[in-house]
């Protein structure tokens, strides 16, 4: 399948070990991770919730804010045109990013949750009612679960969960047999936060295609471990934030199909999104800005494109098999330790990694671990029906990134070693 | 910052070996604990004789921090009158806040959970209950206490 060939979740090729990531190199942009906690030198394994900044992009944003800011798509004075050119050269730089026909096709939104809530808003409240059917997976986060929710109470429509096995993978025999002519919309996550499942995309929406519904992807952690092309995909709607991917907080994209983001209403009134103005009648804007209403985070665009530039400098598909080397590590790091429980265990898994420890609760462990200089998410991971279906209050969550190394894991093991001691 | 200080003995012993743990069927009071940050979760149970706590007990899952604590609360409040009861959880709540706090012999086994207040995020692990107890006694509503 084509599509799947633009998904870089694999072990690294025979022969491309000479273009190796040097992730000694790459922690020498992350001026962060010099830092010490708690006395000990920081060992950032929480990417997942949040992944750190290079330098480049730091310095792109003090840039922009030093020297060319002013409100976008306002004014004809020298620095209104200079961040109105930074802000949609971000914007260029994004549709090249995921391979957008067009820049009309990319939305700036706040992040991942605002991309899913503005589809759920403006392209489902407006059509679905009862009889019609929203399906999601067990896998997704509460922002890919929520605001169908609330679409469901807003139009009468229904919300399907396609259920997961005990490895955390999809049913896919039960996705497809809940597939039907009722089935509007599919959401579904790229990969899952909570575990790190990869779904089998392309399968995904061939078949919610065949039955007519439109699919969003939820890319908030695929982005930054994979390189996604959304027409390869043939996703709708795609989701991703730039916090998660080496940028700024505050800033993500909403990619839709052109046809579809002309056919939905704008989300949001007020400046930036008109084209005039009068207590008769309001014209909307054209593309993409009908759906931005307001001052957009323009240095946190100018971020997230220093970071897409900073990401196709070292090479996504070299990330990628970097991050797969460390999964593959800690995963049999962590089996051979007495009482840790992998919770998640795909075939194919982006470079998450959770797990309880019998008889320590994730929070002490997190207690524990950062007392040892090493940050990882403890909690329910804004999942909390995966946790109910694997019968866990909480997980531990090691999550890696470009700048972690061999090191990083063997800290982790240490300290899991340290947190039996002290529950003995 | 000391983990020993943090997962003391008493502390390491409650979790293991909770007390009071279970339900009391007949109860007159019940309330339900939340954290959702860490998904501690425990349903306290108390029946009492007039303003006194006759019995009370404590299930659900938690961390240690907060098990302990609900352990060492439940020990500790059994047999006391609802406005020793006050009194005692104000004490408690300077000891998990004020870094000045001087050492309160009244508090018995519960100066053990005076570690907690070197880790900031765990302060509400181990308020939980106490905030449960109350809502339990009808201190304040509602029923269902959540510490987000």
């Amino acid at each position: 399948m084509a599509a799947e060939a633009q998904l870089s979740f694999s072990a690294p090729q025979p022969g491309t070990e000479a273009a190796r990531l040097d992730a000694e190199a790459v922690r020498r942009d992350f001026p962060i991770l010099a830092s010490s906690v708690n006395g000990q030198p920081l060992v950032y394994l929480d990417s997942a919730a949040s992944a750190q900044r290079p330098l480049a992009v730091l310095r792109a944003v003090d840039a922009y804010e030093t020297h060319s800011h002013a409100n976008v798509h306002r004014g004809v004075h020298a620095l209104s045109q200079a961040a109105t050119a930074a802000f949609e050269g971000a914007r260029e730089r994004v549709r090249r990013f995921v391979n957008a026909r067009s820049t009309r096709e990319i939305i700036f939104v706040r992040g991942t949750t605002e991309a899913i809530n503005l589809v759920a808003q403006a392209y489902a409240r407006p059509r679905f009612g009862p009889g019609d059917e929203i399906l999601i997976t067990a896998l997704e986060h509460h922002a890919n679960i929520v605001p169908w929710q609330m679409v469901c109470e807003q139009t009468g429509c229904t919300l399907k969960v396609a259920p997961i096995n005990r490895r955390g993978e999809l049913e896919l025999e039960e996705f497809l047999r809940l597939l039907s002519p009722r089935t509007r919309l599919v959401a579904v996550a790229h990969v899952s936060n909570a575990l790190g499942t990869v779904l089998p995309l392309a399968r995904l929406v061939e078949a919610a295609h065949a039955h007519g519904a439109v699919v969003l992807v939820d890319g908030a952690q695929a982005v930054p471990h994979s390189r996604v092309d959304v027409r390869a995909l043939g996703a709708d709607f795609y989701c991703f934030s730039g916090h998660k991917l080496y940028g700024p907080t505050g800033i993500g994209v909403l990619y839709g199909r052109e046809e579809l983001l002309t056919a939905m209403p704008p989300w949001q009134g007020g400046g930036d999104m008109i084209l005039t103005v009068s207590f008769d009648k309001t014209t909307y804007n054209d593309l993409p800005w009908k759906f931005e209403a307001g001052t957009p985070n323009i240095s946190g665009a100018v971020g997230l494109a220093a970071a897409m530039d900073y990401v196709e400098s070292l090479g996504i598909e070299r990330i990628a098999a970097h991050e797969q080397r460390l999964l593959a590590l800690t995963s049999a790091e962590l089996a051979r330790l007495p009482d840790i429980e992998l919770v998640g265990t795909a075939a194919h898994k982006a470079a998450v990694v959770s797990f309880v420890m019998k008889g320590v609760h994730a929070h002490d462990l997190g207690t524990i671990l950062d007392a040892n200089g090493v940050a990882i998410r403890t909690g329910h991971h804004c999942a909390m029906p995966v946790m109910t279906f694997f019968g866990v209050p909480a997980t531990a969550r090691a999550s890696f990134g470009c700048y972690n190394t061999e090191g990083d894991v063997g800290v982790l093991v240490s300290a899991l070693e340290r947190a039996r001691q002290v529950f003995r | 910052m000391d983990l020993k200080e943090l997962y003391r003995d008493v502390i390491l012993d409650h979790n293991r070996h909770p007390r009071n743990f279970g339900r009391i069927e007949d109860a007159d009071g019940r309330a339900e604990g939340y954290n959702p940050l860490c998904g501690d979760q425990l349903t306290l149970t108390v029946r009492l004789d007039g303003e006194r706590i006759e019995d009370i007990r404590f299930e659900g899952k938690g961390c240690a921090i907060s098990t302990a604590s609900a352990s060492l609360m439940t020990e500790a409040v059994k047999g006391r009158d609802r406005a020793a009861v006050r009194e005692l959880f104000g004490k408690v709540h300077t000891l998990l806040t004020r870094h000045d706090a001087a050492p309160d012999g009244a508090l018995g086994k519960l100066a053990a959970l005076a570690g907690v207040r070197e880790f900031p995020v765990r302060v509400k692990c181990a308020s939980l209950c106490w905030h449960t107890l109350n809502a339990a006694l009808g201190e304040h509503q509602p029923a269902t206490v959540s510490t987000e």
